[in-house]
């Protein structure tokens, strides 16, 4: 296979060298690339400079921004709080959606369609539909305001992300393992906690911080249900950005350059466990 | 009881099953109860009888023309998106070197979020920003393009946050298909277009309208970014705006339960129609593992 493979990828790759509409191709890509470097490079900058206005650069280069973010967005409290939100839901979601991914991916019972459809839909909605709703009920019940109902709002998308994102890693494990360990006498909470746990484990990790990743971001539920106390980063970085004017600018950038920094750890994290592709769809590259 | 608990066994119903009922409760609690209390809420507002809420948004042009606001700036965005993607992925989908770096950094926009892109664009498009600087000293124009605070702003964070979303997609999808079902059609005389368009194209349909639902129920959801770097009164005033000031700046439950329904069925609505499209092309294996 690679023997025949390596002349015809030689061929591709020199008829990407020379057409034209490779151009056209590379040029939209370094396009796009410019445009991302420059909103990243532009919030960078001003969160290091002093004053910035009508020039390329700012006049001379200060860290002040990043201290005085800290102590007046109370950023420790909200990193926590961030942080407690995300590795809540992630427990949460792992404890509650595995199982039902592996009753979906092994069984065939009646109703698996409906279910599985059921599952679907918190993803393909948007997270307001059913955000206001879903905010309305957890403040009748006094849930919303608190951590609780942050977390509680931002298990909708995950567990069924989870399931998702289990499936194939569920699939791939021989069900003949699991026989033998029944016919060694194990019972059901034993062939998971000691056969299928341990296999699983990259399954778990990759669903975990893609749940992680995402709630780390996720906006509008955390928005709609969080109370002043139960902010996480990116709602807090929301509110001191709509109430700019009050702000210095420099001080909301270097708040979201925090952020950032703390996207692209997690980031870095998530990368090393699942390939880039699986951060949005779980269809798997091609090992070729 | 025992003959009852095998014939159910047989139907593929045991005690296994079990394991489903946390996943699903929590999905029936959190999902279909606050939806079916909202949908019943939409139709108890204070006044104007059972259906009241929907007339009053369907009859106040300013509620109404959220609807198409919101269409305006998603179906466009999450088109460009799909549309640019195909070239692109179809060039790309060979290996070569710095492809892994290329697709990390295409992640990255993605885990950013609306709110820090939406903050990257004020600085970056704004009439100070680097964008107008460089156009202004290469003397393409005079005086700065306004980018942000309108309609392109929220384009723009769409397409930033969009792109990268719906090139992974399409890039994993092309590397679903097998390529010797391509190869065998060069050896058969076939050029590049005709490979493309009767043997690549159909197989990527399914994935194509899949690709296009998802970037397009991101980019209906535009909220944080619509309010941050576009024009929230006028031009980008989108359908979850709408919703959004109904709960909480009126707290008009009855309304933004409506307003959500609405917003819903739209949504659903759109994709339903791509998805009936779809169905209207090849459907069937891939050739691959996708």
């Amino acid at each position: 296979m690679t023997a025949i493979a390596v002349p015809a990828r030689e061929a591709r790759r020199f008829r990407i060298a020379a057409s034209p509409g490779a151009w056209l191709v590379w040029g939209s890509v370094t396009f796009f690339f410019l445009m991302l470097a420059g909103i990243i490079g532009s919030v960078v900058v001003s969160s290091f400079g002093r004053r910035w206005f009508d020039t390329w650069l700012p006049e001379s280069w200060t860290t002040q921004w990043y201290g005085q973010a800290w102590h007046e967005f109370t950023l420790l409290d909200v990193l926590i709080v961030t942080v407690e939100v995300a590795l809540l839901v992630v427990g949460i979601s792992v404890l509650v959606g595995v199982p039902a991914a592996y009753v979906l991916a092994r069984r065939a019972f009646p109703g698996r369609r409906v279910l599985y459809l059921l599952f679907l839909l918190p993803i393909l909605m948007p997270p307001i539909t059913y955000g206001i709703p879903l905010a309305t009920v957890l403040y009748k019940y006094g849930l919303a305001g608190h951590m609780a109902g942050v977390v509680l709002a931002n298990l909708v998308p995950s567990i069924p992300f989870v399931i998702l994102t289990m499936t194939p890693f569920i699939e791939q494990v021989d069900p003949a393992i699991e026989r033998a360990a029944r016919m060694c006498g194990a019972r059901t909470w034993q062939v998971f906690l000691r056969i299928l746990a341990p296999l699983l484990v990259p399954g778990i990790l990759a669903a975990s911080i893609l749940v992680l990743v995402r709630t780390v971001g996720m906006f509008e539920l955390t928005f709609l249900t969080a109370g002043p106390d139960s902010q996480t980063l990116v709602v807090a970085l929301y509110y001191t950005m709509s109430a700019a004017g009050i702000r210095a600018q420099q001080s909301v950038d270097a708040m979201a350059v925090i952020y950032t920094c703390m996207m692209l750890v997690l980031l870095v994290i998530a990368l090393r466990f699942v390939n880039p592709t699986q951060l949005v769809a779980r269809v798997k590259e091609d090992p070729q | 009881m025992t003959s009852l608990r095998h014939r159910l066994a047989d139907r593929g119903i045991d005690r296994q099953l079990l394991l489903l009922i946390p996943a699903s409760l929590c999905v029936l609690i959190l999902f279909v109860y606050p939806f079916a209390y909202g949908f019943g809420l939409s139709f108890q507002p204070s006044h104007g009888g059972v259906l009241g809420a929907y007339k009053e948004f369907f009859t106040d042009a300013y509620q109404r023309d959220t609807i198409w606001t919101t269409l305006k700036l998603s179906l466009p965005a999450a088109f460009l998106n799909v549309a640019a993607s195909v070239p692109i992925a179809y060039r790309l989908r060979g290996r070569f070197r710095g492809k892994r770096l290329m697709t990390t950094l295409l992640v990255i926009p993605i885990t950013l979020g609306t709110v820090l892109t939406a903050e990257g664009l004020l600085n970056f498009l704004g009439p100070t920003g680097w964008l107008n600087r460089t156009l202004m000293s290469a003397g393409i124009i005079d005086a700065p393009v306004r980018l942000t605070n309108n309609y392109w702003g929220v384009f723009f964070s769409l397409v930033i946050t969009g792109f990268p979303f719906a090139f992974l997609l399409i890039l994993s999808y092309l590397s679903g298909i097998d390529p010797t079902l391509e190869r065998a059609a060069a050896t058969l005389g076939a050029g590049w277009w005709p490979r493309f368009h009767r043997v690549t194209l159909p197989l990527l349909a399914p994935g194509l309208a899949t690709t296009f639902c998802l970037t397009f129920v991101l980019a209906f959801s535009v909220f944080p970014s619509a309010i941050l770097v576009g024009d929230p009164a006028g031009t980008t005033r989108v359908i979850s705006i709408a919703a959004y000031h109904a709960a909480y700046e009126s707290y008009d439950y009855s309304l933004a339960s409506a307003i959500a329904v609405v917003m819903g069925v739209v949504e659903l609505a759109v994709v339903a129609a791509v998805l009936g499209v779809r169905s209207l092309f090849y459907t069937g294996s891939t050739g691959g593992k996708g």
